[in-house]
């Protein structure tokens, strides 16, 4: 068995919400006197579980709570969990930019954090100089750049610009330089925080080929946090998942990814009526929303191109203005990206009545979504113009989730690629 | 049977922990910075490095009108362009490596929210590259020195001189104690940057600068005896210029001030670095 090269025990990290800066000074004074008292933080006591759909209130949130877990040598270990779920702020205390509130992190070997490519680069200093500013930053040495200078170079593929100032560069060129020098770190642990979000994607094919070569010939051990699941899956042996800066599970990553999956969208299994997380007056209540296809039967999964109702049905429980109702409805990927949106202000929708129950029926002719998992977030809301706020009556993020399979929607006998869009489009060709 | 790591990550740490051992790891960053500090200051500009000299010139020439001309100080009859450039020499390297450390924390921010280094790193390569700008501007102050001494001017260098590198040392000392004390506050209290530029600047009429102590009345003496950087621009002038005091009584004095600044400085930053980032 090999050995545990980062202990994790029992850490939780507690943070200020809102304005930091008023009031201090006497929360301070509080502290220090319940220190030399030898008693805990009194601010500690009220935080409260990381949940960001929630309004807080106490000033104080456990951005962490109670995390343990072991990493073994030579392991590549994903880190995945929605937005807010802590996952940087693991980060930021294993790479020691910010201290635990709680607990302790142990470490064998040299720790190097990739949280940012090209950090501390000068735009008024040249490639070369930032290479060598880059890598000592990153904790390499003088000699140890010296030796790996010429495949930094080779690898950023910024030779023939060596010696101009960096100011001149693409943004694209900086990331690649800043890359370049990480992937010659050679650490014990490395930690790397989406970073490969940025660049083309060329480059993150690069990038995540440079990773799995360091952990399988260096047998050198990784910590990868992105949204990226396809990444992760790739690159990482066990996964880890985080929600609301509890650590929910630990396994392979094919496990792991499989349980966040179904953990975001199990949610959106729980009834309408039971969902806590709303916004809004409730002037009018969503109480079930469901999908149905072409021949008006409720399903889960749909194929692209299909045509798919939804239909909201609704209680209203006061008088609402019709002229200023709006209603807008969103659907996100798996990666919680929005990748579409329906809004009745922007369609000019309006509606004679809205009775004290009913539903509301929105109709798609034909499914534009290639394969993957959405989920569905929807607003009703009053409002007066385009430019004032929205006064919101109902709102629920990831209220219901859909399936599209695989479809055939040119008829072509071909099923579509997944991901993204299919956009409607005609080809010709003119010969001369 | 007790595992051993190399790295333990806590809350609390030791208030002397200072990690001299990463320090020395990371010295090649510290040259990197300090290079970086000296370089970026003269990129794009047609004069270069002269324009370290532009800075103490124009002051000296200001104060020989303003404080010699208009305002007719006494400068105990040492050439007022040497008396003045005498001091101002020594007070900038003072009060750049005050006024620059006392803002590291804010000002590198982006830095050190992304990636971990030992933090005392930065404070250090100000300090050094202070140094390398003190250093030319001294060699300007010797040059000016060299043309007085050839004309017979009424200045007598002393043997005390030998004590120069120990002045240099406690100034850049007393520069970063100050320094390191004023960062780890200015992280949390913003409004300390304004009362810093305003205090440096009070601070230099506090010091015989622009007037020599024999001008002040014996209750001002005393009164600016406790002044710790009035002996070390004390023993400069005497040195050089045969003007002044040399007190080794209140060189030791500005020696122990120093050294309690340096290590207060140390356990107040040292403290503060491990959370700043979440109050910056």
């Amino acid at each position: 068995m090999s050995k545990t090269v980062l202990k994790v025990d029992n850490v939780s990290k507690l943070y200020r919400l809102g304005e930091v800066g008023t009031g201090t000074i006497s929360h301070d004074l509080n502290r220090w006197w319940a220190k030399i008292r030898g008693k805990e933080d009194p601010f500690a006591k009220i935080g409260q579980t990381n949940d960001r759909t929630k309004k807080s209130e106490s000033d104080y949130v456990w951005a962490l709570q109670d995390i343990n877990f072991e990493v073994k040598e030579g392991d590549v270990l994903g880190i995945i969990g929605r937005n807010g779920a802590g996952k940087s702020t693991l980060l930021k205390l294993i790479s020691r930019i910010t201290s635990p509130s709680k607990g302790a992190i142990k470490a064998k070997g040299r720790i190097a954090a990739l949280l940012e490519v090209g950090t501390g680069m000068n735009s008024e200093l040249t490639a070369r100089e930032n290479i060598y500013l880059n890598g000592a930053i990153l904790g390499m040495r003088k000699f140890e750049i010296d030796k790996k200078f010429d495949e930094i170079v080779d690898f950023s593929g910024c030779a023939l610009f060596i010696d101009t100032p960096l100011k001149r560069y693409s943004s694209g060129m900086r990331v690649r330089l800043g890359f370049a020098v990480a992937a010659f770190l050679e650490p014990e642990i490395l930690i790397v925080d989406e970073v490969l979000a940025v660049g083309d994607a060329e480059f993150q094919k690069k990038a995540i080929g440079k990773m799995q070569d360091v952990s399988k010939s260096d047998g050198r051990t990784v910590l990868f946090v992105s949204h990226n699941m396809a990444a992760v899956k790739s690159l990482c042996k066990t996964g880890m998942v985080l929600q609301n800066g509890s650590l929910l599970y630990t396994g392979t990553t094919e496990d792991s990814v499989n349980f966040y999956l179904q953990n975001i969208y199990g949610m959106t299994n729980k009834s309408l009526s039971e969902r806590e997380d709303r916004k809004g007056n409730k002037k009018i209540l969503m109480k079930e929303i469901l999908l149905k296809n072409s021949s008006g039967i409720i399903v889960p999964e749909f194929n692209s191109g299909e045509k798919c109702s939804i239909n909201f049905i609704f209680e209203r429980y006061q008088a609402i203005d019709l002229n200023q109702f709006t209603m807008v409805v969103q659907f996100k990927n798996d990666q919680e990206e929005l990748v579409c949106t329906i809004a009745t202000d922007e369609m000019g929708t309006k509606f004679d009545k809205i009775g004290s129950s009913g539903t509301i029926i929105i109709d798609i002719p034909r499914l534009h979504f290639r394969a993957g998992n959405y989920t569905l977030t929807y607003m009703i809301s009053e409002k007066q113009s385009f430019n004032t706020p929205h006064i919101v009556m109902d709102f629920l993020s990831e209220a219901v989730s859909l399936q599209i399979n695989k479809g055939d929607y040119w008829n072509t006998g071909m099923l579509n690629r997944p991901k993204g869009f299919i956009q409607e489009a005609f080809i010709q060709i003119e010969n001369e | 049977m007790e595992e051993k790591w190399d790295l333990v990550i806590e809350q609390k740490r030791h208030l002397l922990d200072l990690k001299l051992r990463q320090i020395w790891l990371y010295r090649d960053l510290l040259f990197l910075f300090v290079k970086r500090d000296i370089t970026v200051v003269y990129k794009q500009t047609v004069l270069g490095p002269l324009w370290f000299f532009v800075q103490p010139i124009m002051t000296t020439l200001i104060y020989v009108f303003v404080f010699g001309n208009v305002a007719n100080i006494s400068t105990d009859g040492v050439p007022k362009p040497l008396f003045y450039m005498s001091g101002i020499v020594l007070w900038n390297y003072f009060s750049e490596c005050f006024s620059r450390n006392s803002d590291t924390f804010a000002s590198n921010a982006g830095v050190f929210g992304k990636v971990y280094f030992p933090r005392l790193i930065t404070p250090l390569s100000i300090i050094f590259s202070n140094a390398v700008k003190f250093l030319l501007q001294f060699g300007l102050f010797l040059g000016v020195y060299a043309y007085f001494l050839i004309k017979g001017s009424d200045i007598r260098p002393q043997i005390e001189l030998i004590a120069l590198p120990f002045l240099i040392v406690l100034m850049a000392l007393m520069g970063l104690g100050f320094g390191l004390i004023f960062s780890s506050m200015t992280t949390k209290y913003k409004d300390l940057k304004f009362l810093i530029q305003f205090g440096v600047q009070l601070l230099m009429y506090a010091t015989p600068i622009i007037y020599p102590m024999s001008t002040l009345s014996t209750k001002y003496q005393t009164i600016l005896w406790w002044n710790p950087i009035t002996h070390i621009i004390e023993a400069f002038k005497f040195g050089f210029l045969g003007q002044g005091s040399f007190s080794l009584i209140g060189l030791a004095y500005s020696t122990i001030f120093s050294i309690f600044l340096m290590v207060f400085g140390t356990i107040i930053f040292n403290k503060t670095e491990q959370t700043f980032m979440d109050t910056v």
